[in-house]
Order: C-alpha cells, then structure tokens, then sequence
C-alpha cells in the first residue's frame, strides 16, 4: 500500500510539555504524498501544540519527529502581526521564499483575493486575511502542508469553496496536508485518515472507522450521525492536572 | 582632500548613515530600541578599556557590546525577570563600570564630552577605514540574513516552521547591533547612537508602504540627517551628534507634516 517513500513527517509517540503540563502526549501519526489527514477534538485538546510538533516548532519534545521534506507551507491558527511594519499582500508572499509573479497572481486567484494584492496587510479583514494565509501557504507549492483551521473568519459559500480547493491542491500538487477543522462534514468527506485527539489519541483511521469507533461515539455522542449539527465533547475518562487520564 | 578634518567626518558620517538606515528599520519593526541604548552603554566601558590597554576603540567596544548582548540572551534564559529590568541592569551596570574604571585613569586625558556626543575633530583616516570596511561587512552580512530576519520579525512560527533558522538570524542581528555601534560611536557619540537608528526609520514609517521602501528612505534621511548635521555643527561650533539628531528629527517632523496631508487628501 504505502511506501514508506511517500512518508513526509512522522510523529513517533509524540508530546510538549509547558510548565510541568502536558499539552499533548504520545501523538504517533503520519502525513503522506497526496494524502490529507486531519486533526479533530474539542478545544485544548492539543491538535494545534500536534501540528508545531510536526513542524519543528516546538523543539523539547517526548518522542520523536521525522520530517522528510523541507517545503512546507504553513497556516496557523492565530497570526499576531506587528503593524510597525509596512507590510502590503504582495511582500508578505514572499516572505520565506522568492516566488514568481505569476505563481503569486495564480494563488491569490485562487483563494479570490487577486484584487488585493496591492493592499495594506493591515488594511485586511480577518477573511481577507485568511485567504491571503492561504494563497502565501500554497503559492510555493510545497510538498507538506499544514493547515491549522484555514477557513476561520471565512463567509459560509467561501468556506465551502476552498476546502474543496485544498482537496483539488491536494491532488494536483500530490502533497500531504495535515488539517485541523472543527467542520465534521469536511473531515468526513474530504480527508483520508482521521485523528481524533484529547490531549492524546482517543482513536484514528479512515472516516469511517473513525465514525463507528465506540471512542469516537463516545466523543461525539448521538450527534455522530447528524455531523453537520453542534456536538457535545463526552468523556469517558478525565484529564488530572498532571495530565494523567483515569478512566471513569 | 583627507587632511581636511571636515571632509573626514562627512566621508564617515555618509558610511555610518547607510548602515544606520537599515538597521535603524529592524530596531523600530523588532522594538529593540532599549536593546540600543543598553549596548551603547556598555560602550563606555569598552572605551574605557580600549584606552587602557591601548587598544583600538571600534574593535574594544564591539568585543564588550558583544558579550552584554550574549549576557542578556543568556539572562533572559535562566531568570523570570522582563526584558526591559535585564536590559535596565545591564545598561547601567556596565556605564557604571566603566565609568569607575575612568577614575582608575585619572593619568589619561580623557575627553568625555566627545565620547557621549561625537566628536567630528576626532576622525581620522583610519577611523575611516574602520566605519567603510566594517559598514560594508555589517550590510553584506544583513543581506545574507535578510530572508529570515525579516520573516521572523513578521513572524516567528511562519519563519520556524518554513524551514528559516531565525535563531541563528537573531543571534547574528545581534552581532550585528554590537558592531554598528562600535563603528559610529565617534561620529554621534554613545548616548546619541540608538538615535541615530531609530529617528531616520522612525521618519521613513511615516512616509513607506512597504518595508523595500522603507529602509530606503531611512537611509536617505539619514545621509540629509547628517549632512544637514555636520555642516551646522561647522557653523554653530556645536558637538557633531546632537546635531546630526536634531536634523534627523527636523525630517521627522516634516513626515509628519506629510502624513497629515495624505489623511486630508483620503477625506
């Protein structure tokens, strides 16, 4: 099936600690070529400290990390951008690495933000804002891509626009994309393999396996079936300060 | 042309403006203006040495201002306390020190004056080379990191994440601070440097829509700070770095002026 070629990163048993807390721990998962996985659970449950870890942003870390490619895209969850810099969209996609033009024209295209491409970043809205997160992460084509909530912010006919954009940059692109969505119809028809974490794996698998794991019901209650509707976090264990979990 | 004393100080005051004009963009965007002040402080005591042991000024003050920005990194690390009561301590910790060592020296004359505000009779051609040679080193090294320096002042976990070491980029800017201040520290004096950084940048934001542009224009006004600067301290017989900043801040204002144009023209 897989070769381990095709493997971009790969968390073994993976955890961050921040003061004497664990935040998230042992995380054992893998983004592939072409391949989208993505992160759910309920607030504080670690799945943006899981996708710093993948990166290399959080460097003391229990377990490991292997990371087998260097062109990485990123959107993170919060961006606090200081305004003393003069920054228009056109700088800010260039700003970890020189692209063309044309790539930069093509992506803004395709997140629909082509026209602002001469503003004042700090002339944005916040879905503005988050197209531009977007188009920068994708307009060097790279072959990871980690996308924390991508479309927050973003209006509902956008939102479902460019999800399907990240599933067609997924295929075109063959790259593997780590995505943390809060939108459960999304993970369940768009993605390839699913991690449901709570401060550590409560299960993983394709969508469907996930779905009719117990853990998962457990998780996400009765509204299992009715995804689109609101869901309520259910424990069938609790988080001791320490960050031990006892099974009620 | 070189014998002529103020020729000197215009050739080093014009090498000083283009490093400052870059740099100075970085101390205003990363807010390291009281990073500045501390490193120039500790200026004093790498004079101090420097005269001593017989040393050259520039390399003395770059080794000390060097080691207080490693100290303070280190420092940073290992306390709980804010950054601006490390800076605060380190600052003044090491004025004091060097200005207790300038006791000890009481058998060298010692023009004080000149070294807390510039002296522009005290250039000579090795001074020079030493603001020529190094300025260009600390602009070709500042081109090198430029890449992540820049993508880690915007921001941190983008640059990190993207694969652009900006550990190392900080650490290197900060060698970088160290030696700016060692090469102008004749020409504006040791309590007037981290000015000479921050007011061209400052006047350069209020006229820039994008970072290119800005550093452009802050070493613009910095070279007008100068020579505008200089002359009038010919002139008025005033001391060479209080002028040069007081010009700097006459551009300062103008841009203000033009800020409140371009809002009238919006309306």
């Amino acid at each position: 099936m897989s070769s381990s070629q095709n493997i971009l990163v790969k968390l073994n048993g993976a955890g961050f600690s921040l003061n004497n807390k664990w935040l998230v721990k042992g995380v054992s998962l893998q983004v592939e070529k072409g391949k989208i996985v993505t992160l759910i659970g309920p607030n504080g449950s670690g799945k943006s400290t899981t996708a710093k870890i993948a990166l290399g942003i959080y460097k003391k870390i229990d377990g490991s990390v292997e990371k087998y490619t260097s062109k990485v895209g990123y959107v993170p969850q919060k961006i606090s951008i200081d305004w003393t810099l003069p920054l228009r969209v056109n700088d800010f996609m260039i700003l970890t690495e020189n692209i063309s033009n044309e790539l930069i024209d093509e992506a803004l295209s395709l997140t629909g933000v082509i026209h602002l491409k001469d503003k004042n970043l700090g002339d944005l809205s916040g879905g503005e804002f988050q197209r531009v997160l977007l188009a920068r992460a994708i307009s060097k084509k790279p072959e990871l891509l980690v996308l924390d909530e991508p479309v927050q912010g973003v209006d509902f006919t956008g939102e479902i626009a460019l999800y399907e954009l990240i599933k067609k940059i997924s295929d075109e692109l063959n790259c593997g994309i780590l995505l943390i969505s809060h939108d459960l119809h999304t993970v369940m028809s768009a993605t390839d393999h699913v991690v449901c974490l709570n401060g550590h794996v409560c299960c993983s698998g394709s969508p469907m396996d996930v779905a009719k794991n117990n853990e998962y019901k457990a998780l996400f209650g009765e509204q299992a079936s009715q995804i689109l509707s609101r869901y309520e976090h259910r424990h069938d264990h609790v988080h001791t300060s320490e960050g031990e979990i006892k099974k009620n | 042309m070189l014998d002529d004393f103020f020729i000197r100080a215009l050739i080093a005051g014009v090498g000083v403006a283009i490093v400052t004009g870059p740099l100075g963009c970085f101390v205003v965007w990363r807010r390291l203006s009281y990073f500045g002040d501390t490193l120039a402080h500790s200026a004093l005591l790498g004079v101090t040495l420097a005269y001593s042991m017989e040393f050259n000024i520039a390399f003395s003050v770059f080794i000390i201002s060097s080691l207080i920005a490693l100290t303070l990194i280190q420092l940073q690390k290992r306390t709980n306390l804010p950054g601006d009561a490390l800076l605060g301590l380190l600052a003044h910790s090491s004025l004091a020190i060097g200005l207790v060592v300038i006791g000890f020296l009481s058998f060298i004359r010692f023009d004080i004056m000149g070294l807390l505000f510039g002296d522009i009779l005290a250039v000579t051609v090795n001074d020079l080379l030493i603001i020529w040679i190094g300025g260009a080193l600390i602009l070709l090294v500042l081109k090198l990191i430029w890449k992540p320096l820049f993508a880690s002042t915007v921001n941190y976990e983008l640059a990190e994440a993207e694969g652009l070491n900006p550990d190392r980029a900080k650490a290197i800017f900060t060698i970088l601070m160290a030696a700016i201040i060692a090469i102008s520290i004749k020409m504006v004096g040791l309590l007037l440097i981290t000015g000479m950084l921050i007011i061209p940048a400052a006047m350069a934001r209020n006229i820039s829509s994008s970072p290119q542009k800005m550093v452009m224009y802050s070493i613009i006004g910095g070279l007008l700070s100068v020579i505008l600067g200089l002359f009038s301290s010919l002139e008025f017989n005033t001391a060479s770095g209080p002028s040069i900043i007081a010009a700097s801040l006459l551009l300062f204002i103008l841009s203000l002026l033009n800020i409140k144009q371009s809002i009238k023209l919006k309306n």
